[in-house]
């Protein structure tokens, strides 16, 4: 027996203290953020003053001063000359393609954006989207070329403006990735003569200027083959767009391949599968499922790419443009026209960097659970 | 026979022959390339060989960092075109960190004005290929300003006109000998007090301020030295004549266009890199850096901006690097890059194979270049975990 007696507790907790309300947010309010202080009063006040200056000189150019209807003469010694692309824009769009056949273009461009539209919904991804696709790639050709089907035969030297543009990213990301699935794993075998070929040919195109591969395409290509052998220009210039797009794809899929763990490849072994079918039926899947946002952002590279092949002479969207402001008759606006092309690429490449932000927050969402 | 057969399903005998397979077919297909190669130039009376460089290029250059004459030879010509290139890709590198970091910021700021217009620059300029901002640019640079009688001067001495645009130029008079030498002196004495004055604070954790001393004593010595050797400034501003403006610091309507277009171009992709390393960084760094009682401005110095340097130093590389390879994109407005001299050399002789072996090794050379000085500072600034 102990005479240490136990001390009565003079407080005892039975139920967790009521959890305080949250801070506050703190959300000023617009006037704040724009006068608060020193700082962002003088710089409202220099955005304003700005506009203020800017915007009765794009208002007098574009709109008071702006012939809309009318032809060149109207033009000279006017505004902005909308009634150039109201004129021109068959020309822009399709090149030199000859006008009773337009509709062949359209259907191309419609082809192609439709089926971009349709794969957006990953619910889409399926066999039959791809097969839409390869469909789509081979008929829009035959489409534009003809000689099919009752269809006017029209050389690619004629091809012009929207389509060709569509067609190069197109058929440039369709054969790239198949290399590029190539490239990726032979950078990650752990054979030396595929690893050390691979990382060749990807840093070499990597480390060059697409120019200086679209001149090898252009100049060096035809000397390279033997005699009598002659490759369309378009064509060679896929052949450069193909090699950069499959040197960037096999980037990002490495990058895929390595978040892959070691475990899988394992539990496939102890399956009994073999390389091929590990690869193909559990690493590439899962590969490729991570990283097509970053494959996404390729898209946009490929899409601005394909306006460099106005260096070797082909006519896609810009070089189009560029060719309708030579006429004499006109006194070249050329903002009006640079500003219609820029506008086509950047609502292309703006909703697709859009689409891969989404599919990214989405795919997040799934990983997190 | 066993024995052929276990060798033939042996792991280690397939993994050999494949890759044995493989490379033949590689050789066979780039000798056979070769061969094409060179029975076509025979055909075409064309000789093989890097003797052409020698010979005089006879075409002109329109401008130049190295002095350059129609009668120098084609190798001459390549250089020039290769130090035209660089200069552009250096002094677009600079302006384009220093003008990204301010897009980074003004994305940052709580200002909706700001960051509102920030955002649409940054995507506007993303979002659209760099040929066509460039031919935008060129075209408003010869055809949009007015001639040079009508020169937009928006501040003495600077004109901008369809001919290009003029800029004062700092001339000093006088011998310039002493005044170089204290510079030189001055510069090393600030590096090694700099660097000594670092040292010391690091080892005593006070700070001190050697090297802000050294600085305000070269200045001082600087001064005396110009005062004493009683150099001259004076600004040559250009003048507008008849045709042209003399005088001062003319940069063409090419060279004008293309550093205009790849500054800002670039500029909007280095903001989103320093963007993303500032955001990179743990908000609680700046919390305890307030907690600490720093400023918002020492914050993002002294804690914020090394921190996120590690994060924005590799894809800073590539940037570099695709800045040195944009500067390709010049020859669609006529700047005479290295990529212009080599289209225009393999134009007039036909040396195509050489033009384009100049041109692709001149580009791997300055890739693996600047990846190996990106990698050693990045090494430099790495975490250095114990």
């Amino acid at each position: 027996m102990t005479d240490m007696t136990q001390p009565t507790p003079v407080f005892v907790r039975t139920a967790p203290t009521p959890a305080r309300a949250a801070p506050l947010a703190e959300r000023r309010p617009l006037w704040h953020l724009l006068f608060g202080d020193m700082v962002s009063a003088t710089m409202t006040l220099i955005g304003l003053l700005g506009l203020a200056w800017m915007l009765p000189h794009l208002l007098s150019w574009a709109v008071i001063n702006g012939v809309w209807t009318g032809g060149g003469d109207e033009c000279r010694q006017a505004g902005a000359c909308w009634a150039f692309l109201a004129q021109k824009y068959p020309q822009i769009l399709f090149g030199i393609y000859p006008p009773a056949e337009h509709w062949r273009p359209i259907a191309v461009c419609t082809l192609i954006l439709g089926l971009g539209l349709w794969s957006l919904p990953p619910r889409n991804w399926t066999k039959l989207t791809l097969g839409l696709w390869v469909g789509g790639m081979l008929g829009s050709l035959v489409l534009m070329g003809g000689g099919v089907l009752g269809l006017k035969s029209v050389p690619t030297s004629a091809w012009g403006g929207l389509p060709v543009t569509l067609l190069l990213t197109v058929w440039s990301l369709g054969l790239g990735f198949p290399l590029a699935v190539l490239l990726a794993l032979g950078r990650r075998a752990s054979l030396p003569v595929p690893r050390y070929l691979s990382i060749g040919i990807i840093e070499l195109i990597r480390g060059l200027p697409l120019l200086s591969l679209l001149f090898i395409a252009s100049i060096l290509l035809p000397i390279m083959l033997p005699d009598g052998v002659s490759i369309d220009k378009l064509a060679r210039a896929l052949a450069a767009m193909v090699l950069v797009s499959a040197a960037y794809i096999a980037e990002v899929l490495r990058g895929g391949l390595q978040a892959i763990p070691k475990g899988q490849t394992e539990a496939a072994e102890a399956l009994g599968l073999n390389w091929a079918q590990t690869t193909r039926l559990i690493v590439l899947p899962q590969a490729i499922a991570k990283v097509i946002p970053p494959l996404t952002s390729t898209i946009i590279v490929m899409v601005k790419n394909t306006s460099l092949v106005l260096v070797v002479g082909l006519f896609d969207l810009l070089s189009a443009g560029r060719a309708a402001l030579a006429d004499p008759d006109w006194p070249a606006p050329f903002a009006e026209t640079y500003l219609l092309i820029a506008l086509i690429y950047f609502t292309i490449c703006f909703s697709i960097s859009r689409y891969a932000r989404w599919l990214e927050t989405r795919m997040s969402k799934g990983n997190r659970r | 026979m066993t024995n052929l057969s276990t060798l033939l399903h042996d792991t280690r005998t397939r993994q050999i022959g494949l890759q044995a397979l493989l490379l033949a077919l590689v050789a066979g297909g780039v000798g056979w390339l070769i061969l094409n190669t060179a029975g076509n130039l025979d055909d075409r009376g064309i000789t093989g060989g890097f003797g052409f460089l020698d010979r005089a290029a006879r075409f002109p250059i329109a401008e130049s960092i190295i002095r350059y004459r129609p009668t120098d030879s084609f190798g001459w010509a390549f250089l020039v075109g290769l130090g035209n290139t660089l200069f552009l890709a250096v002094t677009v590198a600079l302006a384009a960190t220093v003008l990204g970091l301010g897009v980074a910021l003004a994305r940052r700021s709580a200002h909706p004005l700001t960051s509102g217009a920030a955002t649409v620059y940054v995507e506007a300029m993303r979002n659209t290929p760099l040929v066509v901002q460039l031919l935008f640019w060129y075209a408003l640079v010869t055809l949009g300003l007015p001639n040079i009688h009508a020169a937009f001067t928006p501040i003495d001495g600077v004109i901008l006109a369809d001919r290009g645009l003029y800029l004062p130029r700092p001339v000093i008079a006088g011998d310039k000998g002493p005044f170089l030498a204290a510079l030189l002196l001055g510069l090393a004495a600030v590096g090694v007090a700099w660097r000594y004055g670092r040292v010391q604070s690091l080892r005593t954790g006070i700070p001190n301020h050697y090297g802000r001393i050294a600085i305000l004593s070269a200045l001082l010595l600087l001064g005396l030295v110009w005062g004493t050797t009683g150099l001259t400034l004076s600004l040559d501003r250009p003048v507008i004549g008849r045709f042209n403006a003399t005088g001062g610091m003319g940069l063409s309507p090419e060279f004008t266009a293309v550093f205009a277009g790849l500054l800002l171009y670039s500029a909007a992709f280095i903001g989103e890199i320093i963007r993303g390393g500032i955001d990179a960084v743990d908000k609680g760094q700046w919390e305890a850096g307030r907690a600490l009682g720093l400023e918002e401005g020492r914050i993002l110095r002294l804690i914020v901006i090394p921190q996120a340097l590690r994060v924005i130093i590799p894809p800073m590389t590539s940037q570099y690097i695709n800045i040195t390879k944009n500067t390709t994109l010049a020859l669609a407005v006529g700047y005479p890059d290295i990529a212009l001299v080599a289209a225009t050399t393999i134009n007039q002789t036909g040396q195509a194979v050489e033009g384009i072996l100049i041109l692709m090794l001149v580009f791997l050379t300055l890739s693996v270049t600047a990846s190996l000085f990106m990698n050693w500072y990045n090494r430099r600034i790495a975490l250095v975990t114990r």
